[in-house]
């Protein structure tokens, strides 16, 4: 469904994303982890239109986007949410959600109608007319969810929407992303928190200083020694090795 | 019904207005509600703009002034009547708002950059109407006088207060019918946050230029207005700093991006300015260092404006009750 072919993104003399690619088949869920820093959001910002990238192609259901504007991926079927959560803080949750329903139902009726059903999904059904600027860090994550799944998207980027949660509240909203994939969303998610990658991803793939170093299930991904290595440093896989045999 | 009910306040403004021309006789109180509301229209152009869009014009005189301007030059240059005039004035503010909206917002320009550009166009359309030979240069136009419906003159100061308290209410109508549509909530939600609006599918630039040409044509008419009830027009008073800065605190004092905020806070102001220089004894200046105070006041102390006082009530559910549930949750 996405295909990402050898983008490479250069900020001056910083390389953020060196040649990467991966594709994310529709229908499933895909991860992309890797440690601060590795270029995840900005492979990201580039998908969704918010950057051009130095070299490479981006290809939606077949059809190359790269360099095509983020309002009209969104109109294609393109959504995202931030990593830093932007809620229009003055508007209500309702009124917040929307401006993404309006995208496909001109009436205001219709966007109503759709905004309660799709607070409804996310746990905010009983919130719609509290100012957005009164939500929770987990409040303002559900509402990010939210508009995005208000402007009917096939493919979803998930920024890290469990960073910052705890863990009783990750719970609560795993759940709900199982559902989105079950409503034929596709989705693509970063995140940080394996308890949510390894319950939830088909396949992962792993950024690192800009590359991808590794692909696979999240059993694969994880026991990876290029994984281990990325996160904990040069040598690290051999010494835990050496630990486990150690134990044994 | 339901579909309805927004429009209520508005209608009841309305009658409130209408009402005006039919019960009051003296001539200062007309002049005080023709000029009021003539800058409350203005008021509710800049509003559409930065009160809705958030994009703050330091220079809708640009506006007025071409407005003004261009029914003057089509009836005197022209020859056409003073009607159609009306027309080609707010259509002449609207492409004046596509040419500035389109220089400035095609370059990204935002906040106080965009402020700058808005105030340097009003100052240059000042300077060229100041020295050019079709706008009368520095002698200004004077519209001949004409009395009579067909030339939009009225002997009568209550039945221009009548038309202009129509051209309000229409335009309150279109504002609060602009609030509740599409149009209206991606104006709002790319004042809020640019980024966030662009991932729900808001082409940012298209909304922008649509509400800068609307707000520009709202302006122009205001423009129209002063015109044909002054029937005088120069440089000063048309691309006037003046008027940049009245539509400004007329739309803060009121409540910036609220449909009767530019009224309300017209008529306040005009109504505390009037009231202070008749209890000062026509000391010099006082109704502009009431206005400064006015502005301090309401910046500080009413972040809503005026309207926000009403509308602060009617929330229905306080912030800090709802703060500790969520985080159970």
């Amino acid at each position: 469904m996405l295909t990402v072919d050898n983008v490479t993104m250069r900020f001056g003399g910083l390389t953020a994303v060196n040649d990467a690619s991966m594709q994310v088949k529709a229908g499933s869920i895909t991860g992309l982890i890797g440690p601060n820093g590795a270029g995840k959001t900005t492979l990201f910002t580039i998908v969704s239109g918010f950057l051009k990238p130095t070299a490479g192609k981006v290809a939606f259901e077949g059809e190359t986007i790269t360099g095509v504007a983020a309002h009209r991926l969104a109109e294609r079927g393109i959504g995202r949410t931030f990593q830093i959560v932007k809620p229009f803080a003055g508007l209500s949750v309702l009124e917040n959600i929307v401006v993404g329903a309006f995208l496909r139902h001109p009436r205001r009726p219709d966007a109503e109608r759709l905004a309660a059903a799709v607070a409804e999904k996310v746990g905010l059904g009983d919130r719609l007319d509290a100012p957005a600027s009164s939500l929770t860090v987990a409040g303002r994550k559900r509402l990010e969810l939210a508009r995005a799944l208000a402007t009917e998207p096939r493919l979803l980027l998930l920024d890290e929407v469990l960073a910052g949660l705890n863990p009783s509240e990750v719970r609560d909203i795993l759940p709900v992303i199982r559902s989105l994939r079950d409503d034929g969303i596709t989705i693509l998610m970063i995140e940080h928190v394996m308890q949510a990658v390894v319950s939830l991803c088909d396949e992962v793939f792993v950024l690192a200083q800009g590359a991808i170093i590794a692909r696979g299930t999240p059993a694969e991904v994880v026991a990876d020694q290029k994984v281990i290595e990325a996160y904990l440093g040069h040598g690290a896989a051999a010494r835990l090795k050496g630990g486990e045999a150690a134990d044994a | 019904m339901r579909t309805l009910r927004p429009y209520l306040p508005v209608l009841v403004l309305g009658v409130l207005l209408a009402l005006a021309p039919l019960f009051v006789t003296s001539n200062v109180v007309l002049n005080f509600l023709v000029f009021t509301l003539t800058v409350a229209l203005a008021a509710q152009g800049w509003n559409l703009l930065g009160g809705f869009g958030g994009q703050f014009s330091f220079g809708h005189a640009a506006f007025f002034g071409t407005g003004a301007y261009a029914s003057a030059i089509w009836q005197m240059q022209l020859g056409f009547d003073a009607w159609t005039g009306f027309v080609a004035g707010t259509l002449a503010g609207a492409l004046a708002g596509l040419v500035i909206g389109f220089l400035s917002f095609r370059a990204g320009l935002r906040g106080s950059y965009f402020a700058l550009v808005t105030l340097a166009f009003a100052e240059v359309f000042r300077v060229l109407a100041n020295s050019s030979e079709v706008t009368g240069g520095a002698a200004g136009l004077l519209l001949p006088l004409k009395i009579g419906a067909e030339n939009l003159q009225f002997a009568d100061r209550a039945t221009f207060l009548g038309f202009v308290v129509a051209l309000v209410i229409v335009v309150l109508l279109l504002v609060q019918w602009i609030r509740g549509s599409r149009f209206g909530a991606q104006l709002v939600a790319l004042r809020e946050n640019e980024e966030a609006a662009r991932a729900l599918g808001v082409d940012v630039l298209v909304v922008k230029l649509k509400a800068i040409c609307l707000s520009g044509a709202i302006t122009a008419a205001a423009g129209v207005l002063y015109l044909q009830y002054f029937l005088f027009i120069d440089s000063g008073i048309a691309y006037g700093t003046w008027i940049s800065v009245e539509v400004l605190l007329a739309a803060i004092v009121g409540g910036l991006g609220t449909v009767l905020g530019p009224v309300v806070g017209a008529l306040a102001l005009h109504g505390v300015g009037e009231l202070a220089k008749s209890l000062a004894g026509g000391l010099p200046g006082i109704d502009l260092a009431v206005y400064g105070a006015v502005l301090v006041v309401a910046v500080a102390f009413l972040p809503g404006g005026l309207v926000g006082i009403v509308r602060r009530r009617d929330r229905p559910r306080p912030v800090r009750d709802a703060a500790p549930v969520e985080g159970e949750a």
